[in-house]
C-alpha cells in the first residue's frame, strides 16, 4: 500500500473539494478500497473519509424513498420500508458479501465497487483496465466469471454488485453533488458505463464527485425476486443474477421488471426481456421468449460460455416462481 | 512526487481500556490491535475481507477488521475475543465452543465468536438474512438453515462448522452480549 | 479416561484469543517486518535486479536477494523430504511462478509492504510447460513412489482377464490442482542470540523444521531451537517449512534483530505446496455376480523439476477390494510449476474419487446396489501381498452405515426423485487410509505434588494432542487429568514424528504410554517391598521416596522395526452416506444430509476424533464440489489464489453432519490399540458426493470439482 494521507470530512462541500485534487479519493466502508489499495491497484496519496458525513439516513420522500450513500448495507437491507415495498433491494443486499462486510460497506460504495476479474487483481499481469492500453489477460485466459454481454475486445470484465442490480431493476436514481457543490441527478441505468475502448473509466462520476443519496420511484406493482446463482450457498460473488418484478393479473402480465447481474460491465437491465413480457399471458412460452430476447446479443468466452444458458434458464425458473406457468 | 504519508494520532477503545495510538495512516485496524496493542487474539487469514478470522464488535456489530483502518476508528468502542471473556471466566459463547468442540486448530475461532455474538444481536433486532422466506416477516425464526447463512462470513478449514453451530444454538437462549 | 469425550484441555486458551500461535510471539521484543518479493513470470532468469528505491524508502533495513544471500547448502537427496536443506535466493534463474526472489525488511510491516512493490526485475523469459492435459502423453515412470512403494503393480494378464469379463467399465476421472490452505498463513519469526537461533515457525513437524534449518545454514541442530505451540492447521502444508523461515533466519542473522514473516494470503499458493493435478484411468471387470474380475487403476500426475515428490494415488486401490487380476500403476508429467506436496490424505483423497466413483459406475452397469458392491468384494487378506489384516472391520461401516442412514429409501434409478426443483439423490463410497507409524518419544515427569508434566516435540494442529497426551498420562499415571500438564511443540523436548499421515495421536501417545510404564518400572524398583501395593498408588510413592519428582521417557520405532507392520496390512476404514439435492433449472448442488461409519480400533478421545472425521469428511464434499486451483497456462501461475476466488465451503454449504465410530481396538497397531482417523474423514467422502449427483441427476461428471456448467447441459428442460 503507498503511503497517503488521511483526513476525516465533517463537512460536505469541503470534503467534494478535497476530492477533487489529484490522486485523491474518498473512502467509505472501505471494503473494496482498501482491499485494492493493499495490492496497489488502487493507490491514492489522500484518503477523504467521507464514513461519517451525514448522509445516513433512509427517508420517504412522496411515494418513493431517499437513501442516503453512506447508509450501510445492512441497515438499509433491514429497513422496514425498503423490506415492505422494495424486497427486491433487501433480498440483493442480503445475497451479497457477509454480514460483517454488509455492516462496513455504503451504499454508495456498492455501487463504486470494481470488477472481481482475477486479471484485474494480479498486478503481474497485462490489464486495459489497469494499465489503458496493456491488453485484456482474460481474452484466451480464465474468464469462467467474465461478461456476456455488451462486452468488448478491450475488456470482459463483469460489474460484481448486486444491489445495483436490484437498484437498476427499481429505475432508481442517484443524487450526486459535484467538486464545486453543484448537484446533479442521474438514472442509476446511465451511471455505470460498458467498457468500449476505455475500460478503466467505469462511470460518468467526475472528478471530486459524490454520490449523495440513491432515490427510488415508487415501487412497481408486483411481486419481486433477487435471484442469485453461485457455486457455494453463500459468501460468493454471483455467477448470474436476476432480478425481477412481475405483475400478473389473472394471466396476463401486466408489467415486468427484469435485471441480470454477472454478466455485463454494468448492472444490466433487459428492457428487451421486458416488451416481450409486457401484455402477453403468463407461460413459459412467454418466459423463453423473454430469455430468448434478453441473450440474443450474449457471446461467451469459453470458460464463461455456460453463463448464457444459466442466465436464460435462472431467468425463466425466477418467472415461473413469480408468475406461474400455464 | 512521491506521496508523503506519515503518521497520525488516533484514539479508541479497545475492551473499555482507551488507547492513543499515533499510526501510520495505512494501518489496518487489524493490525493495529495485533501489532501494536499485542492483542493477538483477532487473527488474520486473509487480510482481504474473505475469511473473517480478523472479525470483532464496534459498538456491537461486527466488522472485518481487515478492511479498515486504524484511523477511521477515532472514539469508536471496540469489543475483540480477549474482551469477551478470560480463561477462568468464558462468556457463555466461548463456553459453547469449548463443550460443543467449535474449534480444531482455533485460528478462525475469535472471528467465529465475535460474529456469533454480532449475529445474535442482528437476529434479535428482527434483521432478515439471505434465507429468509420472507423478507417482510417482522421477526424471524432462528433455524439452523439460519444460523449457517448468517455465519457464512467466517470460513473454518478445520471445517468445525456443525459443532460450530450446535455451540451457538446452545448459546444463543442466554447470551451474554 | 483414555477415550472419554473431554473438552480440549487447550480450548479456553483458544476461545478466548489467549493460545499465542506463532508469529504472535512478544516475548522476543519487537521485531522487523520482512515482506517476500515473488518472480512474476513461471520460467526464466532474473536480467537486472534493482533494489535501490526499496532500500531508500522509509524504514526499510535490509533488502536480501540473491546477491547478498548467505551461502546455503545444497539439499542431500537421501534426507527426508521435508528436512532435506531448502536453499532461497539461490541465484538468478525462475523456476516456477511467484517463486520468492527478495525479502524486503522494514521497521513496520506497512512500510516492507510498500517497499516490496519497489524492487525493480526484468526477466529474460523462457517458455514453460504449464499445462497437464496437453502433456498427459509426455509422461515418465518415477523410480518407486516415495520410496516405500512400488511404482507399478501388475497381478496376472489384466489386459486379457479384462477383455473378457461379463461386465467392463473403463472410465477416465480428472482431478484439479488442490492447496491445503490452512487458516494461519504461513509465518515465522527468528531470532538469533549469537551463533543459536530460536525459530517460531508454524509447522506440524518440529523436528523436520529444526533439521532443515540446520542443514540448510550448516548449523549444528544444537543452535537451533524451533517452537510451535499452537499452529493454525496444517494439512500437510506445513509438514515442512519453506522460504518464509528460511527467509526469517536469514534476515534476522544479518540485521542482528528478530524478524516476522508472514505470507499473504495471495503468496501461500505458490510457497506451499499443492496436491497435483490427475489423470486416472478406471478400468473394472466383474462377474454378473458383481465380483471383480479385474481392477485396473492407471494414474498420471504433475511433476516438477525441482522435487521429487509424487503422490501415491495408485497405492490405494491396492488394499481394497479383491480381484484376482491387478494393475495400478503411476505416471508424471513434468511442469514448470511450484513443487507438489502432501495434502490432507495423499494418495487416498484422489485415488478414491476415481475408485469409488468407479465401483459405483459398475454398481450401475450391473444393477447393483452399491454397498452390495462392496460387500461382494470385500477380501479375506491383502489383495495383493496375501497378508492377514490387523483388524479390518469395512463390512460393518457398509452395513452399520446403510442401516443409519435408510440407504434402503434412496431411488435405485438415477433422476427419479424430484421434489419441486430439487433433484434429489443419494450417494456412498467406501474409505480407507494405511496406517503407520513413526520413530516418537515423550518424556513424563511425576511430581512430589501429585501433578504430572509431559514433554514432546509433538504439535496439536487442531487434531487434539495437548488434550490425549493428557488423557494418556492421566490413565497411565491414575492421576486426575486436570493434574496432567501437556507442552508441546518445541525442539527441546523429545523428538518425535508430529502431525502428519495421521499418526501424530498414536505415535505420541504410544511414546508416553511407554514413559509412564518405565517411570512406574524406575519408582517401583527405587522403592521398598513394603512400600509397593500403597493405596496411594504411584503418585505416594513419589511423594514419599522422590522429592524431587520422577521422570522418565519412551520411545516407539520406525515402522519397519516394529514386526506387526511386516505381518500385517494395517489400515483404518470407514463408509459415507450422502444426501444431496440438485436445483434442476441451474446445477446448483446443495447438501442435504452425510453419515460416516468409522472403524480405526481405539479412539483416544470420542469428542475430538469425531471434529476430526467430520472435518475431514466436509474437505472431500469440498473436492468433489468447489476446490480447484487454476493455472493459467500461459505464465504457470495459480490465478485464483484467494479466498474469494479458491473456494472452499462456508457454513451455509454444511448440514447435518454425522460421524459415528466403531468401538475397536487392533491390538497389532500399538500398544494402545489406536489407528490413524486425521485423514480418515477425507477418504471417500468426495466420491460419496458424486455419487449421489449422479444418482439424483443421472449425469455422471468425471471431472472434478463437479460444478453447475458441467451440469447445466445435461439438466432436464425447462
Ligand atoms: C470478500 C468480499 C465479498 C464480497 N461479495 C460481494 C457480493 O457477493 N456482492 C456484492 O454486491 N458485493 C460484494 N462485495 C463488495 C462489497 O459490497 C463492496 O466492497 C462494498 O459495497 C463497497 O462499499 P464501501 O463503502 O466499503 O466502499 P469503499 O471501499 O469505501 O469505496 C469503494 C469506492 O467507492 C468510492 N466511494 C465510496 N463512497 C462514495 C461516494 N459516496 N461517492 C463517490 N465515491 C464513493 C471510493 O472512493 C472507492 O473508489 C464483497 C466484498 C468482499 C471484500
Ligand atoms: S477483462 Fe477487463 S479487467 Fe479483466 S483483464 Fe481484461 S481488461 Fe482487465
Ligand atoms: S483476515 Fe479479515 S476477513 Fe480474512
Ligand atoms: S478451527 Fe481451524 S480454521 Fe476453524
Amino acid at each position: 500500500m503507498k503511503a497517503f494521507t488521511y483526513e476525516r470530512a465533517t463537512d460536505l462541500r469541503a470534503a467534494v473539494a478535497a476530492a477533487a485534487a489529484p490522486g485523491a479519493k474518498f473512502i467509505s466502508g472501505g471494503t473494496n478500497l482498501l482491499d485494492l489499495m493493499k495490492l496497489e491497484i488502487e493507490q491514492p496519496t489522500h484518503l477523504v473519509d467521507i464514513s461519517r458525513l451525514p448522509l445516513q439516513r433512509i427517508e420517504a420522500v412522496g411515494e418513493g424513498l431517499r437513501i442516503g450513500a453512506q447508509a450501510d448495507n445492512a441497515t438499509v437491507a433491514a429497513d422496514d420500508r425498503v423490506r415492505a415495498r422494495y424486497p427486491l433491494l433487501s433480498q440483493a443486499l442480503l445475497a451479497g458479501a457477509s454480514a460483517q462486510l454488509r455492516n462496513m460497506a455504503s451504499i454508495g460504495g456498492n455501487l463504486l465497487q470494481r470488477t472481481r476479474c482475477t486479471y484485474f487483481y494480479d498486478p503481474s499481469t497485462p490489464c486495459n483496465k489497469r494499465t489503458p492500453g496493456a491488453g485484456c489477460s482474460a481474452l484466451g485466459g480464465l474468464n469462467r466469471s467474465h461478461a456476456i454481454l455488451g462486452a468488448s475486445p478491450s475488456c470482459i470484465a463483469t460489474h460484481p454488485s448486486d444491489m445495483a442490480v436490484a437498484l437498476v431493476a427499481l429505475d432508481a436514481r442517484l443524487e450526486l453533488l459535484g467538486a464545486s457543490g453543484t448537484t446533479r441527478e442521474i438514472a442509476l441505468r446511465d451511471f455505470h458505463l460498458l467498457p468500449e475502448t476505455t475500460p478503466h473509466i467505469e462511470t460518468v462520476l467526475l472528478p471530486g464527485e459524490m454520490i449523495t443519496a440513491v432515490v427510488l420511484p415508487p415501487p412497481p406493482s408486483g411481486r419481486h425476486r433477487y435471484r442469485k446463482v453461485r457455486d457455494r450457498a453463500s459468501y460468493e460473488f454471483a455467477l448470474v443474477s436476476v432480478a425481477a418484478i412481475l405483475s400478473v393479473t389473472g394471466s396476463k402480465i401486466e408489467g415486468a421488471r427484469i435485471a441480470f447481474g454477472g454478466v455485463a460491465h454494468k448492472p444490466w437491465r433487459s428492457l428487451e426481456a421486458e416488451a416481450v413480457l409486457h401484455g402477453r399471458p403468463a407461460t413459459l412460452d412467454t418466459y423463453q421468449a423473454a430469455a430468448d430476447a434478453a441473450l440474443a446479443q450474449a457471446v461467451g468466452r469459453g470458460h464463461n460460455d455456460f453463463k448464457i444458458e444459466l442466465a436464460r434458464r435462472a431467468l425463466v425458473a425466477t418467472l415461473v416462481e413469480l408468475g406461474g406457468a400455464s | 512526487m512521491t506521496p508523503r504519508g506519515g503518521t497520525q494520532k488516533t484514539s479508541f477503545n479497545v475492551n473499555g481500556t482507551p488507547h492513543d495510538l499515533d499510526l501510520d495512516t495505512r494501518t489496518t485496524l487489524l493490525d493495529a490491535l495485533r501489532e501494536h496493542l499485542h492483542l493477538t487474539g483477532t487473527k488474520k487469514g486473509c487480510d482481504h475481507g474473505q475469511c473473517g478470522a480478523c472479525t470483532v464488535l464496534i459498538g456491537g456489530r461486527r466488522i472485518v477488521s481487515c478492511l479498515t483502518l486504524a484511523v477511521m476508528h477515532e472514539g469508536d468502542d471496540i469489543t475483540t475475543i480477549e474482551g469477551l471473556g478470560r480463561p477462568d471466566a468464558l462468556h457463555p459463547m466461548q463456553a459453547a465452543f469449548v463443550e460443543r468442540d467449535g474449534f480444531q486448530c482455533g485460528y478462525c475461532t475469535s472471528g467465529q465468536i465475535c460474529s456469533a455474538i454480532g449475529m445474535l444481536r442482528e437476529a434479535r433486532a428482527g434483521w432478515p438474512s439471505h434465507v429468509t422466506e420472507d423478507v417482510a416477516a417482522p421477526t424471524i425464526d432462528l433455524t439452523d438453515e439460519e444460523l449457517r447463512e448468517r455465519m457464512s462470513g467466517n470460513l473454518c478449514r478445520c471445517a468445525a462448522y456443525p459443532n460450530i453451530i450446535a455451540a451457538i444454538r446452545d448459546a444463543s437462549g442466554g447470551d451474554g452480549a | 479416561m483414555i477415550g472419554k469425550p473431554l473438552n480440549r484441555i487447550d480450548g479456553p486458551l483458544k476461545v478466548t484469543g489467549r493460545a499465542v500461535y506463532t508469529s504472535e510471539e512478544w516475548g522476543v521484543g519487537q521485531p522487523l517486518y520482512g515482506v517476500m518479493v515473488e518472480a512474476t513470470i513461471g520460467r526464466g532468469r532474473i536480467t537486472r535486479l534493482d533494489t535501490s528505491r526499496a532500500e531508500a524508502a522509509p524504514g526499510v533495513r535490509g533488502v536480501i536477494t540473491h546477491r547478498n544471500a548467505p551461502r546455503q547448502q545444497p539439499p542431500d537427496p537421501s534426507a527426508s523430504t521435508y528436512s532435506r536443506a531448502l536453499p532461497v535466493l539461490t541465484g538468478p534463474e525462475i523456476h516456477y511462478f511467484a517463486e520468492p526472489i527478495a525479502l524486503v525488511v522494514a521497521t513496520t510491516f506497512e512500510q516492507a509492504r510498500a517497499a516490496a512493490r519497489l524492487v525493480e526485475v526484468a526477466y529474460d523469459v523462457i517458455e514453460g510447460r504449464y499445462d497437464l492435459a496437453a502433456r498427459a502423453d509426455q509422461t515418465f515412470s518415477p523410480k518407486d513412489i516415495r520410496g516405500w512403494w512400488p511404482t507399478d503393480s501388475i497381478i496376472g494378464d489384466f489386459d486379457a482377464e479384462l477383455g473378457k469379463a461379463p461386465h467392463q467399465i473403463d472410465v477416465t476421472y480428472t482431478v484439479p490442482y488442490e492447496l491445503s490452505l490452512p487458516m494461519e498463513p504461513h509465518c515465522c519469526l527468528a531470532v538469533w542470540k549469537r551463533d543459536a537461533v530460536t525459530v517460531y515457525t508454524s509447522t506440524q513437524i518440529v523436528s523436520e523444521a529444526r533439521a532443515r534449518i540446520a542443514a540448510t545454514f550448516g548449523l549444528s541442530l544444537d543452535n537451533v531451537r524451533v517452537v510451535a505451540r499452537f499452529i493454525g492447521g496444517g494439512f500437510g502444508s506445513k509438514l515442512a517449512v519453506h522460504a518464509e523461515t528460511m527467509l526469517a533466519v536469514i534476515a534476522a542473522r544479518q540485521l542482528r534483530q528478530p524478524v516476522k514473516v508472514v505470507a499473504t494470503r495471495q503468496q501461500v499458493f505458490h510457497l506451499a505446496g499443492h496436491r497435483p493435478a490427475s489423470i486416472q484411468r478406471m478400468r473394472l471387470g466383474a462377474a454378473p455376480d458383481g465380483r471383480l474380475i479385474a481392477f485396473g487403476h492407471d494414474t498420471t500426475q504433475k511433476a516438477c523439476p525441482t522435487s521429487d515428490y509424487i503422490e501415491q494415488i495408485g497405492v490405494t486401490g491396492r488394499a481394497l477390494y479383491a480381484a484376482p487380476f491387478r494393475r495400478t500403476t503411476h505416471r508424471a508429467v513434468e511442469l514448470d510449476l511450484p513443487p507438489a506436496e502432501d495434502v490432507r490424505a495423499p494418495g487416498e483423497a484422489p485415488g478414491l474419487l476415481a475408485i469409488e466413483c468407479g465401483m459405483d459406475e459398475l454398481a450401475y452397469a450391473l444393477d447393483m446396489d452399491p454397498v452390495d458392491l462392496r460387500l461382494t468384494n470385500e477380501p479375506a487378506t491383502h489383495p495383493e501381498s496375501g497378508l492377514p489384516f490387523s483388524d479390518r472391520h469395512l463390512v460393518e461401516c457398509l452395513r452399520e452405515g446403510a442401516k443409519q442412514f435408510g440407504w434402503d429409501r434412496r431411488p435405485q434409478r438415477p433422476a427419479t426423485l424430484r421434489e419441486g426443483r430439487w433433484l434429489t439423490g443419494y450417494g456412498m463410497a467406501a474409505a480407507i487410509r494405511p496406517h503407520f507409524q513413526a520413530a516418537s518419544s515423550a518424556e513424563v515427569q511425576l511430581h512430589p505434588d501429585g501433578t504430572a508434566t509431559v514433554r514432546a516435540d509433538m504439535t496439536d494442529i487442531g487434531t487434539g494432542s495437548y488434550t490425549i497426551l493428557a488423557q494418556v498420562a492421566s490413565e497411565a499415571l491414575g492421576i486426575p487429568v486436570e493434574r496432567v500438564r501437556v507442552e508441546l511443540g518445541d525442539s527441546a523436548f523429545p523428538a518425535g514424528a508430529g502431525s502428519g499421515g495421521s499418526w501424530g495421536a498414536t505415535n505420541s501417545c504410544s511414546a508416553l504410554s511407554r514413559a509412564c510404564d518405565a517411570l512406574r518400572d524406575q519408582v517401583l524398583a527405587a522403592v521398598p517391598d513394603a512400600d509397593r501395593s500403597a493405596p496411594g498408588g504411584l503418585v505416594e510413592l513419589v511423594a514419599k521416596h522422590f522429592p524431587a519428582g520422577a521422570s522418565a521417557t519412551g520411545s516407539i520405532p520406525d515402522m519397519d522395526k516394529e514386526p506387526s507392520f511386516a505381518a500385517y496390512s494395517l489400515a483404518s476404514y470407514g463408509a459415507h452416506f450422502v444426501e444431496l439435492q440438485v436445483d434442476a433449472d441451474t446445477g446448483e448442488i446443495r447438501l442435504r444430509r452425510m453419515l460416516g461409519v468409522f472403524d480405526a480400533g481405539r479412539i483416544f478421545n470420542a469428542k475430538t476424533a469425531r471434529s476430526q472425521l467430520i472435518g475431514g469428511m466436509i474437505w472431500g464434499v469440498s473436492n468433489a464440489l468447489f476446490e480447484e486451483g487454476s493455472i493459467d497456462t500461459r505464465t504457470g501461475a495459480f490465478m485464483n489464489r484467494d479466498f474469494a476466488q479458491y473456494l472452499m465451503p462456508v457454513h451455509a454449504d454444511i448440514p447435518a453432519i454425522e460421524a459415528v465410530i466403531l468401538d475397536g481396538f487392533d491390538t497389532r497397531a500399538n500398544v494402545l490399540g489406536g489407528k490413524g482417523i486425521g485423514e480418515l474423514g477425507i477418504c471417500g467422502s468426495g466420491a460419496a458426493v458424486a455419487n449421489a449427483v449422479y444418482n439424483a441427476t443421472g449425469i455422471r461428471v468425471r471431472d472434478f470439482p463437479i460444478t453447475l456448467e458441467k451440469l447445466l447441459p445435461h439438466l432436464p428442460s425447462q
